[in-house]
């Protein structure tokens, strides 16, 4: 099980590295995504701080459901998901696997550029520093939410509106508490209370959402 | 020996061949059931009960907007109950059953909504506001709607009452710690005004009302709900003898659309 892991995420960081474009697509997206808001809203400081942690993480939450559409696609595409769901009870290892190798190649950039653009938005230090604590232990729930709607969605004509339109209302939570520390923090208050229930949120769909994805890929493939 | 009789008696409503036409019988009875208890209530709730002291006629609302979110959130945990039932035991009526929910689920979500939004203006002073129940009640609109929009998008049946249940499943485990994060996040709805915990903050006549629309709204449920999943099992069984007799058709015809 620890041994296919390691492999199938070998494997997609290996393919991640040889098309480099395609791996900086979601941290693209996220960047012009993000860039648009200062354009729409008006430039005024206090303005950007205040949305600056909903902003960013909505970003976040949206590049990271565009990108997870692709997770089985290639692999369902040139059958070779058929040949890992081949090896004995290695649904669960391939489910974790595809969710921590997504959550290395998009979510981990998209925490590095965060600081980034917590500067642009004018945002403290201390608030900086709760924009990547949050984006740590929110991404993850967002790789793994995002690997059951692509399990659930191979192979759909509709596959990638779909996957949004149901994994969104999942991901609330990781959204609500990831900004709502930073809002916390820049409002002068403490925010230990929004991570503890973003570490419960993120143990939580850890357990499940691997079994869940499991499920799905034995679903889409029978 | 009595058990084995009890079990079969029970399962031979599982069979569509058996369903479609107890189904069909009961239809009428569950829409007459609906108007009148909806006449009642209706009558209770807008004629004799007793205008409110700081809300004026506006209240009368609560007489659709409760029993609709109630049914909102019931249909969703029967819906996900009868999918993975489904799924787990392999009986495609009550696959069928979870479809046919998934409809009238997201219209009393929807009506909630509206109504909620009708209510809002006049007390509130708006039609909308980010409040956690109002969210919350949103939410579980998108959930059904990625329900509504997952099932219909696979061809095969089989694999499409199984993804449903799964979405189902994942999205009922979900409900209640979206509702926690959207409570925390904001509150301004007004308390619940019945729980069976305390006694209820409204006069006899309103809860009356309540409970007869309540009823009124359930009974409407079975009725659209066995029509619905009337319709779907005829579909899928389209080639089975029980449904060409179900529409009529000689067994010669029943075999030519094999």
């Amino acid at each position: 099980m620890s041994t296919t892991f390691a492999v199938l995420v070998g494997r997609d960081l290996r393919l991640a590295a040889r098309r480099r474009i395609d791996a900086a697509l979601p941290i693209a997206f996220f960047t012009v995504a993000i860039s648009l808001f200062p354009l729409g809203v008006g430039p005024e400081p206090q303005t950007l701080r205040q949305i600056a942690p909903g902003v960013v993480w909505v970003a976040a939450l949206l590049a990271a459901m565009l990108s997870v559409t692709q997770l089985y696609a290639t692999d369902l595409a040139d059958g070779s998901l058929e040949q890992m769901l081949l090896v004995p009870d290695a649904r669960l290892a391939i489910a974790a696997a595809k969710a921590a190798s997504h959550w290395l190649v998009t979510g981990l950039p998209l925490v590095v550029a965060a600081p980034v653009f917590g500067v642009m938005f004018d945002l403290s230090r201390e608030a900086i520093a709760a924009l990547v604590a949050s984006l740590v232990l929110g991404t993850p729930v967002l790789s793994l939410l995002g690997g059951l709607g692509a399990a659930l969605t191979l192979g759909l004509r509709s596959g990638a509106v779909l996957l949004i339109l149901i994994i969104v209302p999942l991901c609330i939570p990781a959204l609500i508490f990831g900004a709502g520390a930073v809002a916390a923090v820049d409002a002068g208050q403490s925010a230990r209370g929004h991570y503890s229930l973003l570490g419960a949120v993120l143990i939580f769909t850890a357990v499940l959402a691997p079994l869940a994805t499991a499920a799905a890929l034995r679903i889409a493939t029978e | 020996m009595t058990t084995t009789s009890s079990r079969l008696r029970l399962y031979r409503f599982a069979s569509p061949a058996t369903f479609y036409p107890l189904a069909g019988k009961l239809v009428p009875w569950f829409a007459a059931v609906a108007a009148i208890l909806a006449a009642w209530g209706l009558w209770l709730g807008m004629l004799r009960a007793p205008t409110d002291a700081t809300q004026g006629d506006a209240y009368r609302i609560i007489f659709i907007h409760v029993p609709a979110a109630w049914m909102s959130m019931l249909l969703y945990v029967v819906m996900a109950f009868w999918a993975a039932i489904g799924w787990a035991f392999n009986a495609r009526l009550a696959s069928v059953v979870a479809r046919a929910i998934a409809p009238t689920g997201a219209m009393f979500t929807f009506l909630a909504l509206w109504t909620g939004a009708l209510w809002g203006k006049p007390t509130w002073g708006t039609w909308w506001v980010w409040d956690a129940r109002l969210t919350s009640e949103l939410i579980l609109l998108f959930l059904y709607a990625g329900y509504l929009a997952l099932v219909p998008a696979i061809d095969d049946p089989r694999r499409a009452d199984r993804a449903g249940a799964l979405l189902a499943i994942v999205g009922s485990v979900n409900v209640p710690i979206i509702y926690f994060s959207v409570v925390w996040w904001n509150t301004l709805h007004q308390g619940a005004s019945v729980s069976p915990a305390a006694a209820p903050k409204m006069a006899a006549i309103m809860l009356q009302a309540m409970l007869l629309m309540t009823l009124a709204f359930w009974a409407y449920a079975f009725a659209v709900i066995f029509v619905r999943a009337r319709a779907i099992a005829l579909e899928r069984d389209n080639a089975a003898s029980w449904a060409g007799a179900a529409v009529g058709r000689t067994p010669a015809q029943t075999e030519a659309t094999t």
